[in-house]
């Protein structure tokens, strides 16, 4: 690990005035990405500026939605009574996530910029374009079964891995930021990026930015929600394909409004849209949830060890779909 | 640095890049925490912060200044094992050992989850009061806890037993 020095901040505006004197300063949540990264040397900041002591109440909104302060730990949003009965898609997608004792330091903020898990990434001795831009990249002809099928591009091909980003992009949450240009809002849907030609680029957060805050607006529906990770073994793994759902059925059975999202196949959280569009209006059965899915994943493409995943997303979207219309929903 | 460490104030130098388990171990010798894969995949480093689990691997020590932390030498005293370590013995929670500090601090934050009613990912029912434990919940809420011997069915079982009662306690399996 490189040297670095270390700050701690106790407003916004202390860590942006912080972080600004030093051009490879980094803003430090929970650490359980940033500091493994440091280790490995694949993260070399200059400046460390610690931000868990930044706001980090989550408060129901006048309108029935949701603030988070993005020091929020990713165990106290899953545990909040709001989150629980409003959002259950939510919490659900924040616990299949790590595990307890990451779950405990983890942050909101940190959580979402997160980085992937691509194995050659991390080895400091294969070719990526997201460490080394222009050095090629060791994952499309190597082990790539945890790699994306939508999105991808020939510069890369790595997932983003965080299963609450999933939840919150169905939820159509905006996340809050601040920096030296002063504050501005992104959709969460918008925050990252598909790789093109610059995967090293992976969010639309400019220097010195700082997520303070997500918020979600309210959604009647989302009651009726759950996230589906499917994975190598039970627990403690990154997903293969993941779902989050939210469905609000009419009185005539058809499909009045739909939230769907996959996590574990592109460089980013992938809002469902395709798929939501041809559910709208249709009968909730398994015959449109399969159609539904055929037209998400028509434009996916397979490599060597992860093509499966093309018809295990399909499967996953119908199963989900399937359980949110069950009577005990 | 200025730590609590099972209740006794200590101030130590240390490397600004130092973990809190390297921190631990190296400069404190509390070397009942373990390193295993020193990338918060296995667990053996698990120490509990203010009450609350983490991966001490993972933690920079320097953020974690001023915090109340117990390692595995702080859950019981000598000649008084804590409860669990007891029963860890008595169901063979273990064989060589080397993860079973992580899986005693781990057990022991997450009785105090379940008391909070932090639900798992397998909790039927995220609204309820109190989280309905069983052996499912008990192996999900532990699976950061790696155990290289397979020693699992005793650690579930010397969990059931001590800190959270399931329904199926004490006979968590049948025995071959």
């Amino acid at each position: 690990m490189n040297p670095f020095t270390y700050e701690r901040a106790s407003d916004a505006p202390a860590a942006i005035g912080l972080a600004k004197g030093s051009a490879a300063a980094r803003y430090l949540g929970g650490g359980t990405n940033l500091v493994d990264l440091m280790r490995e040397t694949v993260e070399r900041p200059e400046m460390l500026v610690d931000v868990t002591g930044l706001p980090g109440g989550i408060e129901p909104r006048a309108d029935g939605g949701l603030r988070i302060g993005a020091a929020a730990t990713n165990t106290a949003l899953a545990a909040d009574a709001h989150v629980r009965t409003h959002y259950p898609l939510l919490a659900r997608a924040i616990l299949a996530g790590a595990s307890a004792q990451i779950r405990n330091m983890a942050t909101v903020g940190g959580n979402i910029l997160q980085r992937t898990r691509c194995r050659y990434f991390y080895d400091t001795a294969a070719a990526c374009n997201k460490r080394q831009p222009g050095a090629g990249c060791d994952a499309r002809d190597g082990f790539n079964r945890y790699h994306a099928i939508l999105g991808a591009s020939p510069a890369c091909v790595a997932t983003h891995p965080s299963d609450m980003c999933v939840a919150l992009a169905a939820l159509d949450a905006t996340v809050h930021l601040d920096g030296p240009a002063g504050p501005r809002s992104i959709a969460l849907a918008d925050l990252h990026r598909l790789p093109g030609d610059r995967p090293d680029v992976e969010t639309e957060l400019k220097p010195g930015e700082l997520i303070t805050a997500v918020e979600l607006p309210p959604l009647s529906f989302a009651r009726r929600s759950t996230y589906r990770k499917v994975r190598d073994r039970a627990s403690y793994a990154f997903a293969l394909v993941s779902v989050a759902a939210a469905l609000d059925l009419a009185d005539d059975g058809t499909v009045r409004e739909v939230r769907l999202a996959l996590g574990g196949v592109a460089h980013k959280p992938w809002r469902a849209s395709a798929a939501e569009a041809a559910l709208k209006g249709r009968p909730a059965s398994p015959e449109s949830f399969r159609a539904a899915a055929e037209a998400e994943l028509a434009a996916a493409t397979g490599l060597r060890d992860n093509a499966f995943k093309i018809e295990l997303a399909k499967r996953t979207i119908v199963a989900v779909l399937s359980d949110l219309t069950g009577d005990d929903a | 640095m200025n730590f609590t460490i099972n209740g006794q104030s200590v101030e130590v130098e240390a490397d600004i890049r130092s973990s809190l388990l390297d921190l631990l171990r190296n400069s404190l010798g509390f070397t009942g925490t373990k390193k295993g894969c020193d990338q918060g995949a296995c667990g053996a480093c698990t120490v509990l912060v203010d009450g609350e689990r983490i991966n001490s691997c993972l933690a920079l020590a320097v953020q974690y200044q001023g915090r109340s932390i117990t390692t595995v030498e702080g859950l019981g005293s000598d000649g008084s094992l804590h409860p669990l370590q007891e029963a860890f013995v008595e169901h063979d929670g273990f064989q060589c050992g080397y993860c079973t500090p992580g899986q005693l601090c781990s057990a022991v934050g997450m009785a105090r989850e379940i008391e909070r009613n932090i639900p798992s990912v397998v909790t039927a029912n995220l609204s309820a009061d109190s989280v309905a434990i069983d052996e499912r919940e008990l192996r999900e809420r532990m699976s950061g806890n790696l155990c290289r011997c397979g020693a699992y069915n005793g650690i579930i079982e010397a969990i059931s037993e001590t800190l959270v009662k399931t329904p199926a306690t004490p006979q968590v399996r049948a025995r071959a």
